[in-house]
């Protein structure tokens, strides 16, 4: 089997991922974009992992997806708290935290 | 020039390994003062007094032991234990208790214990009488460790203990500025000596490997002429500064602002002498060379010349009494750049000056404590009835300065001036002048305060000393009048192992040409002094445009000098270095500062709270990292 198909498409959602962050302004949409993201490494992690046939890139890929859930707990705390704040959840209104 | 074998020091044995006992009693005494402050108020002068009086008996133990051992085994070295030990040097303290020594320790445990009695009077009113106690106490010890020293480095820290101590004392009333500012002038001028000394002690070092005497004495003859020069004129230079020679002399007259016991010991009898003590110490060194012992010469004749100058114009009785002092270590040195002639004689006048200057000092002192601290001899007069006992102790003070035949002076004196007639014409005839004067200015000073009109202020009311002040002036005295007598015949020969010299024959009462002009040149001063001032003496100095007085007025214009010659060019020296400081070095240290600062304040812009602007400065990082693998692989 060539693995080129699924790498594609590991580059394609990344790219999807990585506009969708810097284009968009809710902070939900922001991280389902960075969710986008991680999930096209662990595409890439698993099609490399069955290419070279062992096991390495399986696990980074279950680390990938620990650590995602993690940040995925703390992340969506903090946003809505801050939706709670001010009644918003656009990520260019909370600026404060600057020079 | 015979030089007579120099005896070496036989090691310590018996009574002599206790030597150190006389320096340590004091100093423990000063520590004990320091250390307990204000608890040791109601008795520590009587503990500062006894402990310089058993100083002094040790010393006379030592004394009358050395006077019954025979000539080789009087000069006794006692050593303590190795204080430097580094690389190659070696340099162990100890201590040299020999003819020279022991006669200065007498001296100073003597003439201490008398002014620690003095003072007990004289400063009963002050709050500070114990700590003014611990620093006499201090002084002694440090004067001790100077004389008993057996090593220039040993000697070096005694020099700078009396030269702390005199700072202290000078300074003890220092709620006054000018007393403050004297003793900070007198401190900072030592300072040049102390130069002059430390170079001399490189230099020994580097000559001959060692500081001590006996290795300095032995290694002296095999000096090249420049360097037995050069060190001569740098100890000259630390002897200058600590024995108010000219041009160092100025902080002498400014030292009078410490309390009078302090003038009479420090800067009468003891440590104004250090300087002569120096030069006949480092004899071997000045036999070596005629130019270093002729600059010795030459600086003892201008200072006994100066100092009387200044003596003789002064109107306060405490600067003239200080000009007599320089003009009689004048004579010492004198004396002391005679070479070996010269040296005991040297010694013997520094041991009379020491009796019959703190004697008058005193004096002066018990003066003063009946007329409210007043100074100035213009509001004295008549004070001889009211005040008999210091009368008649200054009186004998008087005739010894001025060489009365038979008193203390008469003898020492006289020795000089003929010393220094048969060496060098020019200078035996400045000497007799110098000894002219010296008659006019005591007697000056003895018409003014004792004698004609009282001048007294409205709320002085003169009368005598109590007995703890009288007593020791009445030992000093009747010393300043026998003392010469005693040691006339006795002194040369005895000194003469410890400073290389030859003996020569004294007399009691000689009838050669230079003794009775010497006579005659004082009668002539004395009768000019009492003609000059036996009428009224206005209250007030009068106007004068006389440029001899007011050249002396002014101390000869010792400070303008300084001011001049050494202050204005540090004082520009440190302006420019400020400037530099400011401008180049703080200038970069700033400049670099600033930079920093205006960097991070421009970059902190990039801090400007959109995620999406982190977002994509983030991914700007990614891309540039992946070009750089990227390319990395293709090249």
């Amino acid at each position: 089997m060539t693995s080129e198909p699924y790498l594609l498409l590991s580059a394609i959602l990344f790219a999807i991922g990585v506009i969708g962050f810097m284009l968009r302004r809710n902070a939900i949409i922001l991280f389902m974009s960075v969710e986008l993201m991680l999930n096209a490494t662990n595409l890439a992690f698993v099609t490399f992992s069955r290419q070279h046939g062992n096991l390495d890139g399986q696990v980074a890929s279950f680390f990938v997806m620990v650590v995602a859930a993690a940040e995925v707990v703390v992340g969506l705390a903090i946003i809505v708290s801050i939706y709670r704040a001010r009644r918003s959840a656009s990520v260019d209104d909370a600026n404060l935290l600057k020079f | 020039m015979h030089l007579l074998e120099i005896v070496p020091a036989v090691p310590a044995s018996g009574l002599f390994s206790l030597a150190w006992l006389v320096i340590a009693i004091p100093l423990a005494c000063a520590a004990l003062l320091i250390v307990l402050g204000k608890r040791s108020d109601g008795w520590g002068h009587l503990l500062a007094t006894v402990a310089t009086i058993a100083s002094f008996a040790i010393g006379l133990l030592l004394f009358v032991q050395m006077l019954s051992a025979d000539e080789g085994s009087r000069a006794v070295s006692v050593p303590l234990y190795e204080w430097i030990a580094t690389g190659s040097w070696s340099i162990e303290a100890g201590l040299l208790v020999d003819q020279l020594s022991i006669l200065f320790v007498l001296l100073i445990t003597g003439v201490g214990a008398l002014i620690h009695i003095y003072s007990i009077g004289y400063m009963a009113h002050d709050a500070n009488r114990r700590k003014f106690f611990a620093y006499l106490n201090l002084f002694v010890a440090a004067m001790l460790i100077l004389v008993l020293a057996d090593n220039y480095l040993v000697l070096f820290l005694g020099w700078e203990g009396v030269g702390l101590a005199s700072y202290l004392l000078i300074g003890f009333w220092a709620h006054k500025p000018s007393a403050a500012a004297a003793g900070v002038k007198a401190f900072v001028v030592n300072r040049v000596g102390d130069l002059g000394m430390a170079m001399a002690i490189f230099t020994m070092l580097a000559m001959f490997g060692s500081s001590a005497f006996a290795d300095v004495n032995a290694g002296a003859p095999q000096l090249s002429g420049t360097w037995a020069t050069l060190l001569g004129i740098m100890l000259l230079v630390g002897a200058c500064a600590k024995s108010a020679q000219v041009p160092l002399q100025s902080w002498l007259l400014d030292a009078m602002e410490g309390p009078t016991p302090v003038s009479a010991l420090i800067h009468a009898a003891t440590m104004v002498t250090a300087g002569v003590y120096l030069v006949v110490r480092s004899h071997a060194i000045y036999a070596m060379s005629d130019v270093a012992t002729l600059a010795v010469a030459i600086v003892g004749t201008v200072t006994l010349l100066a100092g009387a100058w200044i003596g003789s114009s002064k109107d306060d009785i405490k600067k003239v009494l200080a000009g007599s002092t320089m003009s009689q270590i004048g004579y010492m040195m004198l004396a002391a750049g005679l070479g070996p002639v010269g040296a005991a004689f040297a010694i013997f006048h520094l041991i009379t000056h020491g009796f019959f200057k703190a004697n008058m000092f005193l004096g002066a002192g018990s003066v003063m404590h009946g007329m409210n601290d007043e100074v100035d001899m213009r509001n004295f007069g008549g004070l001889a009835k009211a005040m008999r006992i210091t009368f008649l102790t200054f009186g004998a003070g008087y005739l010894a300065i001025i060489g009365f035949p038979f008193t203390a002076g008469f003898y020492s004196k006289d020795h000089i001036v003929e010393a220094a007639f048969e060496s060098n014409t020019v200078l035996g005839v400045l000497a007799l002048l110098g000894a002219g004067v010296t008659a006019y200015y005591m007697t000056r000073l003895m018409v003014m305060t004792f004698f004609g009109a009282r001048r007294w202020k409205d709320d002085a009311h003169p009368h005598e000393s109590p007995l703890t002040m009288t007593v020791p002036l009445i030992v000093l005295g009747v010393l300043s009048l026998v003392a010469g007598l005693f040691m006339n015949s006795w002194i040369q020969g005895w000194l003469a192992p410890a400073t290389g010299g030859e003996v020569h024959e004294t007399e009691v009462f000689s009838l050669a040409l230079i003794p009775l002009l010497t006579l005659a040149v004082v009668i002539v001063g004395v009768a000019v002094g009492w003609f000059l001032h036996r009428g009224d003496i206005p209250r007030t100095a009068p106007v004068t445009k006389n440029p001899l007085v007011l050249a002396g007025r002014s101390d000869l214009y010792g400070d303008a000098l300084n001011e001049y010659a050494v202050v204005r060019p540090v004082k520009g020296l440190v302006a420019g270095t400020e400037a530099f400081d400011h401008g180049v070095v703080d200038g970069l240290v700033m400049g670099s500062a600033s930079m920093a600062g205006g960097l991070g304040s421009w970059l902190r812009r990039a801090q400007n709270g959109y995620v999406r602007t982190y977002g994509l400065t983030f991914v700007i990082g990614v891309v540039a990292l992946a070009a750089v693998v990227v390319f990395g692989q293709l090249v």
